[in-house]
């Protein structure tokens, strides 16, 4: 498994290596990798029936006890069917889409390595790797969404999507690590067998809120839904395969996945139905009063994944099986309706609804597709939508509480989606042809297979559950609720009112898309209330902080050096300061103090009077002398106590820097004092404070006793491990080897941007 | 004694930090190499201060039959004075072909280098 | 600067300085010494040098520029770091060779070691120093 996974970044990353060579010649060796990889996930289905399944393990980083393990149960592989199926259906589309596209290796590149990385979320066990992978989507939607670069508002979407889906998880990955705090452990599959550890501790509650973040904003549930109408801007096929089948269900997947360990508590169920229900409702009716094909499909996704949410959300055996029924529903006719859509902007070169009609005669096949995706959308009969939609009804009718009203929300929603299908995949199709309509020609069969094939598995899963029940969906089922369901999916369920209720819905639908037309103006009426929108709040809050951002920053970054050094100084001292002067008794102990001799005392003598020499000269080759003098007058000192290796190393490079100074500084203007007189006394006594903060810190250390124990491994072993008798050196070159190393390469690093300083010409006139 | 070094600690870093706050670039550079003097002798001092006992085990010992000077510091400083060297060095050149540029000392006057060069 | 008796002073003080700086990185193991010190010592007497007789005729004693020193002392301190895996042993263990030599003590990786920093100080510090004196 850990090969399937990683096959698509193999792929990715070899894009340059090969494009050249293979791909000229073999352009279909593109779609190769998802085809392989879908053949590979349904030769691996018979072995996951009932709650049965597969698990992978490969060590990573055991230590932190994260690991590439792979679990593969129903509900990963309903998800990896889709990604890599409706993957290989998009990856022949492109092909032909954006033919001759200058960049279409690059786009294959991130095609492919999103696939990785989504199969990489559905697939992990171990909840950082799952983080990683998800991390990964996000970054690889980036590059998709804001695919045609040269677009200013392409690069804002693929932006925003990334801040929030990013933002989001973020969230998420602490979460996680709180989970594995609580639970010891990063395995789902560990996890599922001890669900009560994180049920009953004390930080339940908001773990449940970060995941939900993290969740909501990839699947772009309400306050977060904004990010995925503006990601419409990416290439067609992206919009089919990330918003439709994928990404945006990787949310979906992660709440799904987490319900058997967190789920079946009251705020995990009312916090999701409520905000699946806002959302469902909210984008279904926004969707009404769009006009642009992708628009309209946008907050049908949503309105799509509220109704996930809504329905992972009631928890019952009865939702629970709608949801797992309409993750793939939706995935099979959103992704032909989004593919149609490519279809007709590609030949008509428009998305606008009310410009579009009568195109059946130019493209029969298409348009089978699209009245197959559009009904399936509206559950007729006979298809998939169908069956989902009965499921939800029956689930929403048999809860306790509430029914009435979530059952009325649902229908409703659903009369709005059915409204939209109608508009996206009959409306393009039927009636009298139109002019922008006239010019378009029969489609690519690489632009219409891939709808057909999809619209055909809606049809024969429709006609046929059997073919999905116990393979697929019961697998799924078990999966996501954590214990052994039975059920099964028929077409008939007998006179019922689940039935009267897609009959009722499918009247209003039909009526609502006869009666209702969206136009300019309805579009108008509502974008009145765009300022009270989530967007618009972001918007505002973020222009708010850069504001912010940019005072705070001016006001501490003005760009004088020793500004930033006195804030930072009386920031220090300040603190330090009152440390000491509330807390801390200074004392002395004299036993400690050694005696002062005569040579000693004139050492010092000479280093204050070398130090005031350097603050106060005039004369710069003055102040360099007195700088070796405090230099040497330092390498008396450690040559008093004890430290000759010190003493020698300061002489020598004491000798370097006066001769470095002198070489160069001749040639430097006379000293010139360029500061006034307050400003001088200002800094004077920051100095004087700070000096005084270090001096008394000093003899505060001083006193403490100190602790010995490194110096002493050290000394103790020096001989008997390193075989030297010089200490400083055996820890030079032996016990911290490796830091010298380092630091010999600081010291080359220095070497060489002086050498180039020294010969790298600055003034590009002047040729030397 | 220590009194004495305890002194000339404080002295080195409030004259190390006055000459850093100049505006002069040369009297900063003097600045950061009165500090790392300073800074030298504190981890120094810090680690007890012993007369006439280096580091250094007698011969025909495996181990320390006596007193002798903490070597941790020591080996700590003498890294540091030769980075500290390279860290001069490089300052110094810099001031050196700011100057050889823009004919000035003072930092102030680098605030808008970008386009002048 | 060019005195005669400067001049003939650190003509007779090079060698004699560059061999007190090999002996300092030598006893470095066992007495205060070392191959930072050394290669400090062997970059002054370089510089004497140089003060002395001009920039040339340094340079054409050293025959090669300085800075190829500096890899060259990395790539030592790197293979006294990576020798012991030959020996299946951790990055930077030491290892010795034989029996104690006279003056020099043990033989082994440390020794190497150091002969790298020695290397790499006498290289940076005499780019830095050769440069400046080049250009100004």
């Amino acid at each position: 498994m850990i090969l399937a996974v990683l096959l698509g970044f193999i792929f990715a990353i070899g894009t340059p290596l090969w494009r050249r060579i293979l791909f000229k010649t073999f352009p279909y060796l593109y779609s190769a990798v998802p085809v392989l990889l879908f053949i590979y996930f349904v030769s691996k289905l018979p072995e996951i029936n009932g709650s049965n399944f597969l698990i992978e393990t490969n060590s990573w980083i055991p230590q932190l006890g994260i690991d590439l393990n792979f679990r593969l149960d129903g509900l990963s592989m309903l998800f990896s069917l889709m990604i890599t199926g409706i993957g290989s259906l998009v990856f022949i589309y492109t092909s032909y889409y954006l033919k001759g596209h200058n960049y279409l290796d690059r786009f294959y590149a991130y095609l492919s390595m999103f696939m990785a990385s989504m199969l990489g979320v559905v697939l992990s066990d171990n909840l950082i790797t799952l983080f990683i992978f998800w991390e990964l989507t996000s970054i690889s939607s980036f590059f998709l969404i804001g695919f045609n670069n040269e677009e200013e508002s392409s690069r804002k979407s693929a932006l925003t999507a990334l801040g929030i889906t990013g933002l989001g998880g973020l969230f998420m990955l602490v979460a996680f690590i709180w989970i594995g705090a609580i639970s010891g452990t990063y395995s789902l599959t560990e996890m599922m067998s001890q669900p009560e550890v994180l049920k009953n501790s004390s930080a339940y509650f908001w773990i449940i809120i970060l995941i939900f973040i993290g969740a909501f904003t990839k699947s772009a549930q309400f306050p977060f839904h904004f990010w995925l109408p503006g990601a419409m801007k990416a290439p067609t096929p992206v919009s089919t395969y990330l918003h439709s089948a994928t990404m945006v269900k990787a949310g979906i997947f992660l709440l799904a996945r987490f319900t058997p360990i967190l789920g079946d508590s009251p705020e995990w169920n009312w916090t999701l139905t409520i905000i699946g229900a806002v959302t469902m409702t909210y984008a279904a009716v926004h969707s009404l009063f769009r006009t642009d094909l992708k628009s309209i499909l946008a907050y049908s996704t949503i309105s799509a994944l509220g109704i996930l949410v809504f329905l992972i959300g009631l928890g019952t055996e009865g939702a629970l099986l709608a949801a797992a029924l309409f993750i793939l529903t939706h995935a099979l006719y959103k992704a032909a309706l989004f593919l149609i859509t490519g279809i007709i902007d590609h030949e008509t070169g428009t998305r606008e609804i009310l410009q579009l009609s009568g195109l059946k005669t130019k493209m029969m096949p298409v348009a089978i597709a699209g009245y197959i995706a559009a009904l399936s959308s509206a559950g007729l009969p006979f298809l998939l939508g169908f069956l989902s939609k009965e499921a939800m009804y029956d689930a929403t009718l048999q809860l306790p509480t509430a029914a009435g009203l979530l059952t009325f929300l649902v229908v409703l929603t659903k009369i709005c989606l059915l409204v939209a299908g109608l508009w996206a995949g009959f409306k393009p199709f039927s009636g009298k042809i139109s002019e922008a309509s006239i010019s378009a020609k029969m489609p690519s069969p690489k632009l219409w297979i891939p709808t057909i094939l999809l619209g055909c598995l809606s049809l024969a899963f429709g006609i046929f559950p059997g073919l999905i029940d116990k393979t697929l969906i019961l697998p799924v089922l078990n999966s996501i609720a954590g214990y052994e369901a039975d059920t099964y999916l028929a077409i008939w369920h007998g006179f019922n009112l689940a039935l009267g209720l897609s009959i009722l819905t499918l009247v209003l639908g039909t009526l609502l898309f006869i009666y209702w037309k969206p136009s300019p103006g309805k579009i108008k009426a509502i974008e009145r209330y765009a300022s009270l929108s989530p967007e618009n709040l972001v918007n505002v809050l973020g222009k708010g902080f850069q504001a912010f951002a940019e005072k705070w920053t001016s006001f501490f970054q003005n760009g004088y050096l020793r500004n930033y050094v006195i804030t930072i100084l009386l920031f220090l001292s300040i603190m330090v300061g009152y440390r000491l002067f509330s807390g801390v008794v200074i004392y002395l102990d004299w036993n400690q103090i050694s005696e002062i001799t005569t040579s000693e005392f004139v050492v010092v003598f000479l280093m204050v009077t070398s130090i005031f020499f350097v603050v106060f000269s005039k004369s710069r080759t003055a102040a360099i002398v007195a700088l070796g003098v405090i230099g040497f007058s330092n390498c008396l000192f450690f040559l008093y106590y004890s430290a000759p290796d010190l003493a020698m190393t300061q002489f020598s490079i004491d000798t370097l820097t006066v001769l470095l100074f002198m070489l160069v500084l001749f040639k430097l203007p006379l000293n010139k004092t360029f500061s006034s007189v307050p400003i001088r006394i200002r800094d004077a006594v920051i100095s004087l404070f700070f000096g005084a903060l270090i001096a008394i810190l000093a003899l505060e250390v001083f006193e403490e006793s100190s602790i010995r124990e490194v110096s002493d491994y050290y000394a103790d072993n020096a001989y008997i491990l390193a075989k030297g008798r010089n200490v400083v050196n055996v820890i030079l070159v032996d016990f911290r080897g490796f830091d010298t190393m380092v630091e010999t390469a600081v010291l080359v690093i220095a070497a060489i941007g002086v050498f180039s300083l020294m010969y790298l010409n600055l003034n590009p006139e002047k040729k030397d | 004694m220590e009194l004495l070094l305890i002194f000339i600690i404080g002295l080195l870093h409030a004259s190390g930090i006055y000459m850093l706050l100049r505006r002069s670039m040369f009297k900063m550079i003097i600045g950061l190499i009165l500090l790392g003097n300073g800074v030298n002798m504190l981890i120094f001092l810090l680690g007890k201060l012993t007369k006439g006992h280096p580091p250094v085990i007698e011969d025909g010992a495996k181990i320390f039959t006596e007193i002798y000077a903490d070597p941790l510091p020591q080996a700590l400083i003498l890294t540091a004075i030769v980075i500290g060297f390279g860290l001069q060095s490089f300052a110094i050149i810099l001031i050196k072909r700011v100057y050889q540029v823009l004919k000035t000392d003072d930092l102030d006057e680098l605030n808008s280098t970008d386009e002048e060069i | 600067m060019k005195s005669i008796i400067f001049r003939t002073s650190s003509k007779y003080l090079l060698p004699i300085l560059l061999i007190f700086s090999v002996f300092i990185l030598l006893r470095g193991h066992y007495l205060p010494g070392g191959g930072f010190v050394g290669g400090l010592m062997a970059a002054l007497a370089f510089i004497l040098h140089s003060f002395a007789f001009g920039l040339e005729e340094t340079k054409n004693i050293i025959k090669i520029h300085p800075g190829f020193l500096m890899p060259m002392g990395l790539v030592f301190a790197l293979i006294a770091g990576l020798a012991p895996w030959i020996y299946q042993e951790p990055f930077m263990t030491g290892l010795w060779y034989g029996e104690p030599l006279r003056m020099i003590g043990m033989v082994g990786t440390a020794l190497l070691f150091d002969i790298g920093v020695y290397f790499v100080v006498i290289g940076s510090v005499l780019t830095v120093m050769f440069s400046i004196r080049e250009i100004i």
